[in-house]
């Protein structure tokens, strides 16, 4: 198959960027997307152009690495990440438009890669239930039933990939925190910390420039893990109810001595 | 002289890791945070190793190539973890864990440490559990688990197909949390390309930050390795495309000692490759075979698709092989197996490396909906790489490179042969022996990370802690060293991408040290991978420049790794004159053609030193002494 390629060209996070386009052509149609890229690369770099540089690793859909902008949809119209769009799935002979994931806390790195780490801020922020290494009891002393895991798990399958963000109108990471949140929230051993939690994780994603949500959908609508927008409700929940709930100092905590 | 004490407490095997706790030396609390500690990788070994040292009050440097910790290759693991609750009240103990991981290694794996493992492999549940980990449940509300290739219980903890990452997040969060308490750095974006050693003793690392492209030096008062497997040596693997060699091997030449790099694990059940670009190889879940038959055409060169070849012109051959375990018999087996009828001219799909995984006659017996609710989301993945749907057609399924048992060579402290430097999860060779058995990887990261490594930490610390700083003249040297390779990395200016050179020692490597290996082969191999070398230095093309992003000049590095790494492996399994696991020397089989191993020569740890680039490396061998378990041959028939 042969397509033509529109991407996005950006040196370094200072530079301006600008689109280029390339032909590629004779791809095997059960290629993926990616592989499409590479082979455009080891071509680039033969004839001396500085190759496109994009993220991945797994190449299964669950590691959240890549983070491609496909004809204007973050990771292509099918709900899936960058890494599982096959070229089959495009008319032979098409343009394809490849652009980063953008939101303005994702900072462009180069090219098609993306600064991700205020997620890992949010995270850090509450999204942990609080343990040390040492002996625990016995998990089955508190019984959880299946309907609890799936809803955890249902939350808790969240990869990290930002899709959701790029693909808000107002930039808002709601459903990756939402998700994050709710996993843990809907525990037993998620309740000590939960209001603390919810609220110091929204007030982290404000301060990492994150937009607030207005409930367009688009966000559970590229979510390649299929994380309801529900998640989002619940997090406005508990983040409410920790306005009553005196704020614990996180940061800096001391163990009592 | 180094030092191969592998450091093994005397006393009853069920009481060495007590005595070991209440006999190693502390660190006060007051002066933990005097102390500095390295972890290289974030998968289940480095992120549960840094947030646990971190949570005992060291100061903590963690690094990973990914854009954030979470992003490590142990989130794509799947089916689950084991452990020996025995919840389903079968009679598991910690003696069956241990002694189904020393058989299924095929006795090449040290009895106390795998007993150390066995034991604590509950702790890791409880753990993980409090963490907020969302096990499966049964109704009543108790942890759900199942069975897995190679053993009669079920001890198996799941979290449905995605265990790997839920295990991940919740050693990820808790690193995050210590980040937020100031007592750990996550370093994303971070490449370690060298070693630094003071005064013989690991005391810092080099690496490039994969956005500036800036050498940076770190010190510390110990280094731990978790950087994971090296399957991509064989380019095509069910790995993540980052991992890589380099972390170890680096180590290697700075004197820590590999052991038994040949052992590598191809794993049965992975989607076939189908074209020539292919970039990976995706695993298909082991317990597809409980369910699905394995078969081929008896006829060679068979032309006609699956519906049309009759019941009587099939081959069932595993089923045939082994009507004891049928098409559950262990990962080594069932690869060669479907290795062997390929060989043949009897494989499947347009490569002709290939065998059906069909589920016909499960979903005739059992029903549509039982199949689905079993395997639904792995007949999507089917469906969605390959374009076909596996309710009509039969799956294909061909083995893939999967897993590294070989890696760094540690003591029972799990410290290399560099005192101060530490390596824990794949990138040691510590407890699966020549075959590993499914879900005890993951068992064994978060046993060396939680559990283990910090408290050999602490022990090292208590004694040899010392105040480096990167003005150090080796941190000089070393910071000379990375920027001279990295120079000539990019000024080869050859014609050929680092890419092309990383397939054709992909092709070289499953041809003569894959499933099957023979000594004229790897002779064969070893000339090939030198002429290779050169040819890797002499005609090799990347995107020119040290600084900023590079990602061909990232690639080309860990090539240059695996090429040297590669070798080595080679070394190892013409060395190793036998049979065992997933080691298959073709000169030594049984009758019935299974692997033949030869316990009164090689019941040993093949441990390789390096000897300086051009020297042949040097080896030792670390007798294994079998008190706990009996040798006997493995059978499956
Ligand atoms: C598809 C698949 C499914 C699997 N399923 C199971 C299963 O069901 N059960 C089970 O028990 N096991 C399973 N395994 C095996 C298991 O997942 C791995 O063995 C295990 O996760 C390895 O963990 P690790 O922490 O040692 O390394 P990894 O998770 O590979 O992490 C390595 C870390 O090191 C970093 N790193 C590497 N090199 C460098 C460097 N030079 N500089 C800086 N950082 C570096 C990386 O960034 C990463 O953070 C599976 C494996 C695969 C491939
Ligand atoms: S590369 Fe891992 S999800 Fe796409």
């Amino acid at each position: 198959m042969n397509f033509k390629l529109k991407v996005w060209r950006q040196s370094d996070a200072a530079a301006a960027g600008e689109w280029r386009t390339y032909g590629v052509s004779e791809i095997d149609s059960g290629a993926s997307f990616l592989e499409m890229l590479d082979i455009l690369n080891d071509r680039l770099v033969v004839e001396g152009e500085r190759p496109i540089a994009f993220d991945y690793d797994c190449r299964e859909g669950i590691c959240g690495s890549c983070a491609l902008t496909i004809d204007g949809t973050p990771h292509g119209p099918r709900q899936v990440t960058s890494c599982q769009v096959f070229m089959r799935e495009f008319t032979d002979g098409s343009e394809i438009i490849v652009e980063p994931f953008r939101a303005s806390p994702f900072k462009v790195l180069c090219d098609l890669v993306v600064d991700r780490t205020p997620f890992d801020r949010i995270v850090e922020a509450g999204g942990y239930i609080s343990v040390d290494a040492g002996p625990k009891p016995e998990p089955n002393a508190t019984p959880i039933s299946p309907e609890t895991q799936q809803a955890a798990m249902d939350a808790a399958a969240c990869i990290g990939c930002g899709a959701c963000v790029a693909a808000c109108p107002n930039g808002s990471a709601m459903l990756f925190t939402g998700a994050k949140a709710t996993h843990l929230n809907v525990l037993p051993q998620g309740q000590p910390e939960r209001y603390d939690r919810s609220r110091a994780m929204v007030e982290q994603m404000d301060a990492e420039g994150f937009g607030g949500c207005t409930n367009t959908g688009e966000c559970e609508a590229v979510c390649p893990q299929e994380i309801s927008i529900s998640v989002i409700g619940e997090l406005y929940r508990d983040y409410r109810k920790s306005m009553v709930h005196v704020l614990r100092s996180r940061r800096g905590r001391m163990k009592a001595q | 002289m180094t030092d191969f004490d592998n450091r093994i407490p005397a006393g009853p095997i069920e009481e060495k890791w007590r005595t070991w706790l209440d006999d190693h030396r502390l660190v006060g609390p007051r002066q933990r945070g005097d102390h500095r500690v390295l972890v290289v990788g974030t998968g289940l070994a480095g992120s549960s190793a840094a947030a646990t040292l971190a949570g005992m009050g060291y100061k903590v440097d963690c690094f990973c190539f990914q854009d954030s910790a979470r992003r490590a290759h142990s989130i794509a693991a799947q089916g689950g973890i084991n452990a020996t609750k025995d919840y389903a009240n079968e009679g598991d103990s910690v003696r069956r864990l241990f002694h189904d991981t020393i058989e299924g290694g095929d006795f090449r794996a040290r009895e106390a440490n795998v007993w150390r493992l066995a034991e604590l492999s509950t702790r890791i549940i409880d753990q993980a559990v409090a963490q907020g980990v969302p096990f499966n449940r049964e109704y009543g509300g108790h942890l759900a688990t199942r069975s897995f290739g190679g053993v009669l219980v079920e001890r198996t903890f799941y979290c449905r197909g995605q265990t790997g990452q839920q295990l991940l997040l919740g050693a990820y969060s808790a690193l995050q949390k210590q980040v937020l308490d100031g007592r750990a750095q996550v370093h994303t974006r971070h490449e370690m390309l060298d070693l630094v050693l003071v005064d013989g003793h690991a005391r810092g690392i080099i690496t490039r930050d994969l956005v500036s492209g800036e050498i940076e030096r770190w010190s510390a008062d110990a280094v731990v390795l978790a950087t994971g497997g090296y399957s991509n040596v064989y380019y095509l693997s069910t790995n993540a495309l980052g991992c890589s060699v380099t972390a170890i091997w680096r180590a290697r030449k700075r004197g820590a000692a590999m052991a038994n790099p040949c052992f590598t694990q191809i794993h049965p059940t992975s989607i076939p490759q189908t074209h020539e670009n292919q970039s990976k190889l995706t695993l298909m879940s082991e317990s597809l075979r409980n369910d699905g038959r394995i078969w081929v055409p008896k006829a060679e060169d068979e032309e006609r698709s699956a519906d049309e070849i009759g019941e009587d012109e099939r081959s069932y051959f595993l089923e045939e092989r082994y009507p004891r375990y049928g098409n559950l018999v262990p990962r080594d087996v069932a690869s060669r197996a479907a290795k062997l009828v390929c060989d043949e001219g009897r494989g499947v799909g347009p490569t002709g490396r290939g065998v059906y995984l069909d589920f016909q006659d499960a979903i005739a017996e059992r029903g549509r909906a039982e199949i689905d609710s079993r395997y639904g989301n792995l007949f999507e993945l089917y469906e969605r790489i390959t374009g076909e749907n596996p309710w009509e057609v039969p799956m294909r399924i061909y083995p893939a490179p999967h897993y590294a048992m070989g890696g760094l060579w540690v003591d029972y402290e799990l410290q290399t042969t560099i005192p101060g430097l530490f390596a824990i999860g794949e990138a040691n060779f510590s407890d699966h022996g020549a075959n590993r058995l499914g879900a005890s990887a993951m068992m064994q990261c978060l046993a060396d990370g939680y559990f283990i490594v910090p408290h050999s930490v602490t022990n090292y610390l208590s004694k040899h802690a010392a105040n480096v700083e990167t003005a150090e003249p080796s941190f000089e040297r070393a910071e000379g060293e990375v920027n001279e390779r990295l120079g000539r990395l990019v000024s080869v200016g050859g014609k050929t991408s680092q890419s092309q050179f990383h397939k054709q020692l992909g092709n070289l490597m499953i041809d003569n040290c894959g499933i099957l290996r023979n000594a004229d082969g790897l002779r064969e191999a070893i000339g090939g991978l030198r002429s290779m070398r050169e040819e890797f230095w002499r005609d090799l093309t990347i995107e020119p420049g040290e600084k900023g992003m590079n990602q061909s000049l990232e690639h080309a590095g860990r090539v240059a790794d695996f090429l040297e790494m590669a070798e080595l492996m080679c070394n190892d399994a013409l060395d190793r004159d036998e049979s065992c696991g997933s080691h298959f020397r073709e000169e030594h089989q049984t009758d019935g053609g299974e692997a033949q191993r030869d316990d009164e020569n090689w019941a040993s740890v093949s441990i390789w030193e390096f000897e300086g680039p051009d020297s042949e490396p040097k080896k030792t061998a670390e007798q294994l002494s079998f008190e706990a378990v009996e040798l006997e041959q493995r059978d499956y028939a």
